[in-house]
């Protein structure tokens, strides 16, 4: 008993401090201020002592970034960086390890070797609760939390303790196309509209990576155009960084600026969408 | 009709363990007709329920006389066992069995020795080792369906949880509600009992006080109490290991480990990996 009582003390001291994200950049005001900023000024500023001059500093970098389990290498040995604002997709065949990529990347999974660099920081440095609010995630399908959409986008605010103002979750609903629907209850939604609320809640923790994954392969066809659109729309708007799981090509090639193929959990070949796409095409 | 044949009591109870085993086993083929196969299971269980139970009527025997200690080292002896029967329950919660030692040690050992003291309980070995053994059986259970709730509704809500991971709440708070939910379920057979009691059944115990001809009306009380400390074992017990099992689901960089096998073969489901 004592034993177990000791583990689970352990297991709690493990857990990292709350969530450190009390400075100014992460307010509310500052949410509401970005969110109507629409001027292309410098995207996220970075302030790490080994800045590259030449380059856009990569916000988001992986180091032979690998999970292996049961033998099975889902993620093999992928070094990537990418850039502050940049759209890179992730493209490949089922089964080729995009989800488990994505997965590793706002540490949901444990990498087996190699790690991710957040703003050149090891992110094994970073408390898992703070780097999850830095990388926000929207799923295949959206997991709405019982209650209303409103409930929905104060979730990540409220686990630091901050309450996100009504006119902050107005603005965000807004910028989703759900304008005026704060109080519906999110059990009431097509999938559409809880797409959308997904998205929103993920914003609603002012992230600066954004990770997509497949996020309207889920939608019917009008639907998925819709989002689609809006995701375009809201990245740029937001200036965030973005990797997006994708199985459609096309779509890759209108949202993305970058695209890497993965196959077998192994990096095939990043660049711009069109050079890769024609490499995939040829693997066929 | 039995009691006619037989003289002697020993041979008495083989006979009457065979015609219930039989009935048991009866109701394990008609289940198989249904296609529920419980033969390997129901089989295993009487043997071992007859073999221990036989085990522990020998020891009594010779406890009987014995010093204090052998009390407290059966009931000890119990708790472990009743631990282990439960974690196999939960194959595949890690660390299920110290998990249900310490909430079954401490849920039903808190209630024994507070009533022991108090004097509720007596402390001559043969009323403190049955009181005390349905007190940590009613712990067990009640343990073994906290588990098994918790893992069930775990593995169901994977998504939801790693949601409100991914939106960085802690591991607690991400699984606050399914701890919950496992807790009040597995007092439901705890309070049907107390609900039901004198209505639906009328226990071994207080059987057991009318056969050797105790005072009906003490008896009648005497079953109240055992079924409000059974309560009280079993809610400590409860809110015990559905805290403590509520740490086993994470790793310490706060993922969610505790997930359908499946999902943890390439291809087993959406969210991927282990």
């Amino acid at each position: 008993m004592l034993r177990s009582l000791k583990l689970f003390k352990t297991h709690r001291q493990a857990l990292p401090r709350l969530a450190v994200s009390q400075g100014p950049q992460f307010s509310p005001s500052f949410l509401r201020a970005s969110l109507l900023q629409t001027s292309s000024q410098e995207p996220v500023r970075t302030t790490g002592k080994q800045s590259y001059s030449a380059e856009p500093r990569p916000v988001l970098q992986t180091e032979h970034l690998s999970r292996i389990v049961s033998a099975t290498r889902l993620v093999d040995d992928v070094s990537i960086s990418v850039r502050a604002g940049e759209i890179l997709a992730v493209l490949g065949p089922s089964g080729a390890g995009k989800s488990s990529f994505l997965r590793l990347l706002n540490r949901l999974d444990e990498p087996t070797r190699g790690t991710v660099y957040l703003a050149g920081q090891d992110y094994r440095q970073l408390a898992p609760r703070e780097l999850r609010r830095r990388v926000g995630l929207v799923t295949q399908t959206p997991f709405l939390f019982p209650g209303t959409i409103a409930d929905n986008l104060r979730f990540g605010p409220r686990q630091r303790g901050e309450d996100l103002p009504a006119e902050t979750i107005a603005l965000l609903l807004e910028q989703v196309g759900l304008a005026g629907r704060a109080e519906r209850d999110t059990a009431t939604l097509s999938g559409g509209e809880a797409q959308r609320v997904s998205l929103a809640r993920a914003l609603a923790n002012s992230p600066t990576v954004l990770l997509l994954d497949e996020p309207t392969s889920a939608l019917d066809d009008e639907a998925k155009a819709e989002v689609e659109a809006l995701l375009g729309q809201i990245v740029r708007q937001h200036r965030l960084t973005c990797v997006m799981v994708s199985h459609d090509r096309a779509q890759a090639a209108r949202l993305a600026d970058r695209v890497m193929f993965l196959k077998g959990g192994r990096l095939e070949k990043i660049g711009p969408a069109r050079e890769v796409m024609h490499v995939a095409d040829t693997l066929h | 009709m039995l009691q006619i044949l037989f003289t002697n009591q020993l041979a008495l109870g083989c006979t009457q363990a065979a015609a219930a085993a039989g009935l048991a086993l009866l109701v394990m083929l008609i289940a198989r007709t249904r296609e529920i196969h419980l033969e390997r299971e129901t089989l295993v269980a009487l043997l071992r329920g007859i073999v221990q139970i036989i085990v522990v009527g020998s020891l009594l025997l010779l406890l009987l006389r014995g010093p204090a200690w052998t009390t407290v080292l059966l009931l000890a002896a119990m708790m472990v066992a009743a631990a282990a029967t439960s974690a196999r329950r939960a194959a595949g919660v890690p660390g299920a069995f110290r998990v249900s030692l310490a909430a079954i040690a401490a849920g039903a050992g808190t209630v024994i020795a507070l009533m022991t003291w108090a004097g509720v309980i007596d402390t001559a070995l043969t009323s403190l080792v049955p009181i005390g053994s349905m007190l940590i059986s009613n712990a067990m259970n009640t343990n073994s369906l906290t588990l098994h709730r918790f893992r069930s509704e775990v593995e169901a809500h994977g998504g939801l949880i790693e949601t409100a991971l991914a939106l960085g709440a802690a591991p607690q708070r991400a699984v606050a509600p399914y701890v919950q939910a496992s807790c009040q379920a597995s007092l439901i057979p705890a309070l049907d009992s107390l609900n039901s009691l004198g209505i639906v059944w009328i226990p071994g115990l207080m059987a057991g006080m009318l056969l050797s001809g105790a005072d009906p009306l003490y008896a009648a009380i005497y079953q109240f109490v055992t079924i409000a400390m059974m309560f009280a074992a079993a809610g400590f017990t409860a809110l015990l290991s559905s805290l403590l099992v509520r740490g086993q689901a994470f790793s310490p960089a706060e993922q969610l480990t505790l997930r359908p096998q499946a999902a943890a073969l390439p291809g087993g489901s959406r969210s991927g990996s282990k």
